[in-house]
């Protein structure tokens, strides 16, 4: 009960810092932009008279790249909240008298991380359906599992805010920030390596995105949402086959269960990992 | 320095042994006096390769208000986090209000300003009290926190964001939070690093009304004539160490004598000296007497030194204070350590 109380009040401190410190409010500026961004581009497109095909082929790229562009700002975003919440108070001196409460610090981190959870989680989910109903309205397409795509985007920004907690009890806020985004690209570029060597039957370079998909499960988790957002067609219009899998905003195949469970696995032992260095870290 | 475990509270009997008897052993148990508000032995810890702090054993009871003393680095901030379980001793046992402090619950009624004071900047200093009484699990009310801000001055500010304050202004919050929470022990690092005068003697008035209300204090200061106005004991750090700890009374028992003396002849030397140690400057002599004096020291030297024909212009008593004792003890440890 006490412990639950703990994580609440932290998680809700956390929020409150967000939105205090005008992060929501740089998140909120950035995605009106790209929203009225990609509106703009999709109006065009539509005036130009494409088939059937073509249009569902554009729009589910274009909407892959949109989602990617809005997951790159949660990434950022996170990222650069989750270090200086954490790390940024333990150096400053804020986390001392919070932590002389009767709290466990486990219970600490797990309100920060939680109430990072929601920020990011949350602010994928809204841009991300903003985006879609922009789609929708522009050239009346429609993802075919919107509401699996949108959660698998929530889970690759707590992916990565995970790590972020990991790497800020460790190092300073702003190394854990830039190590974190650093990593998430790295992971990605890798994917979009992977799918070029398995499209040229190169395995050895194919499996680079195999091996960076279970070390860190951004990029995996992205994959499966790019596959919910498109058009199941659009492979097939795109040329089908293993060429279209070196095309990063594409995706051949969903997430596996298995894939899932692992990156349920991966962030507790993250989050433990985090928690136990937490725990013995001197303040 | 202490010796075994303080009893408080503790595990009742179990199993068939008979209501009567265990209806006993819990009376007994709810009848031990409640522990020290602070119990620690051997604490231990070294950061790489420097100790910080090398064995230190400290109490201090309930309702008393003890100063920590001792030179930068002798280990007092490092001993006071391992206290409140912000910093892993290596080795060594800590009980706060009777619990074992590894248990945060023993931490429930402790309240804590630390010496690197800061608070969330985007929280008006109301909502860090707010936060602080809700993770403390206290009932205490908005007008109890109002209070609380106005004991330490911030009662117009209490709606401004903590963003624009000054340091002294976020001291003065740090000490509102450690007192919100109804605390049984306060623990304050260095209270007074960023206040001006009005503020120390604020702080000296918080300290001697908490010791009023049977609140125990842990005051780590560098001011000493504020943990000498304020304090029933102190403990002095040096190296890692405690070289000297007690009531001012016992750490300041020793005292001297000035005495103005013309006309010395043999043997009036050896009767000062018997009475202590001696120190001269041209006719005046410096007498330390002993620590178990009961008054009669000083008349039956004077008595002496008379009667031996010395001519005695002037006697006067010269008061040790806690900063020349502070002095004296870091003094002898280091001259000791050659």
């Amino acid at each position: 009960m006490t412990t639950a109380r703990t994580v609440l009040t932290i998680a809700a401190l956390t929020l409150r810092e967000a939105t205090r410190r005008r992060v929501l409010l740089a998140l909120a500026v950035l995605t009106v932009v790209l929203l009225v961004l990609s509106a703009w581009g999709f109006d065009r497109l539509a005036a130009q008279g494409l088939t059937s095909g073509e249009a569902r082929l554009t729009a589910s790229v274009l909407l892959n790249l949109v989602m990617f562009g809005l997951s790159l700002i949660a990434a950022l975003g996170t990222a650069f909240l989750a270090g200086p919440t954490l790390s940024g108070e333990t150096e400053s001196g804020i986390a001392l008298a919070v932590l002389a409460r009767p709290i466990r610090r486990s219970a600490f981190l797990l309100g920060k991380w939680l109430g990072l959870v929601v920020f990011g989680g949350g602010f994928v989910v809204l841009a991300g359906l903003a985006e879609c109903l922009v789609v929708r309205v522009t050239v009346d397409y429609w993802p075919p599992e919107p509401a699996e795509a949108l959660a698998l985007l929530a889970a690759q920004t707590i992916v990565l805010l995970t790590l972020t907690v990991l790497l800020s009890t460790a190092i300073s806020p702003m190394a854990s920030g830039v190590v974190a985004v650093g990593l998430f690209c790295t992971t990605w570029v890798a994917g979009v390596v992977g799918g070029v060597g398995a499209s040229l039957g190169n395995e050895a370079v194919g499996r680079v995105g195999s091996v960076s998909r279970v070390l860190l499960p951004t990029d995996g988790l992205w994959r499966g949402a790019m596959h919910a957002f498109q058009d199941p067609g659009a492979l097939g219009e795109f040329g089908g086959g293993a060429e279209a899998g070196a095309f990063p905003f594409l995706s051949q195949a969903g997430l596996t269960p298995a894939y899932l469970a692992w990156a349920v696995v991966w962030v507790a032992m993250v989050w433990a990992l985090a928690a136990v260095a937490f725990a013995r870290r001197d303040l | 320095m202490t010796a075994g475990r303080p009893t408080a509270g503790g595990s009742t009997a179990g199993g068939a042994a008979g209501g009567a008897a265990v209806q006993e052993a819990a009376r007994l148990v709810t009848d031990l006096p409640p522990g020290p508000a602070v119990w620690c032995s051997g604490l231990r810890k070294r950061y790489g390769n420097r100790p910080a702090v090398a064995d230190v054993s400290l109490e201090v009871a309930r309702g008393e208000v003890v100063g920590l003393l001792g030179p930068n680095g002798a280990g007092k901030t490092s001993v006071i986090k391992m206290l409140l379980g912000l910093v892993r001793p290596d080795a060594g046992e800590v009980l706060l209000l009777g619990r074992p402090a590894a248990d945060p619950a023993a931490r429930a009624r402790v309240g804590y300003l630390p010496e690197l004071f800061r608070y969330q900047p985007w929280l008006s200093p109301l909502e860090v009290l707010t936060l602080h009484v809700r993770l403390s699990g206290a009932q205490v009310t908005a007008a109890e926190q109002q209070e609380c801000l106005a004991l330490v001055g911030l009662a117009d500010r209490a709606g401004d964001r903590l963003g624009g304050f000054s340091k002294g202004m976020q001291q003065r919050l740090g000490l509102a939070v450690a007192l919100v929470a109804r605390p049984e022990l306060v623990v304050l690092d260095e209270p007074t690093s960023a206040l001006d005068p009005l503020g120390r003697v604020d702080v000296r008035d918080i300290v001697l009304a908490l010791r009023s209300r049977g609140v125990a204090v842990l005051l780590n200061s560098h001011l000493i004539g504020e943990v000498e106005r304020v304090c029933d004991r102190v403990v002095v750090l040096d190296r890692g160490r405690v070289a000297a700890a007690g009531t001012l009374e016992e750490l300041l028992g020793q005292h001297e004598v000035r005495l103005h003396l013309t006309g010395l002849p043999a043997g009036a030397e050896q009767r000062l000296a018997a009475a202590g140690r001696v120190e001269r400057e041209g006719d005046w002599f410096t007498v330390a007497l002993p620590a178990e004096d009961t008054g009669t020291a000083v008349p039956d030297l004077v008595g002496d030194l008379v009667a031996l024909g010395v001519r005695v212009h002037a006697v006067e008593p010269v008061r040790i204070s806690l900063e020349e004792r502070l002095l004296g003890i870091l003094r002898a440890g280091r001259d000791g350590d050659r």
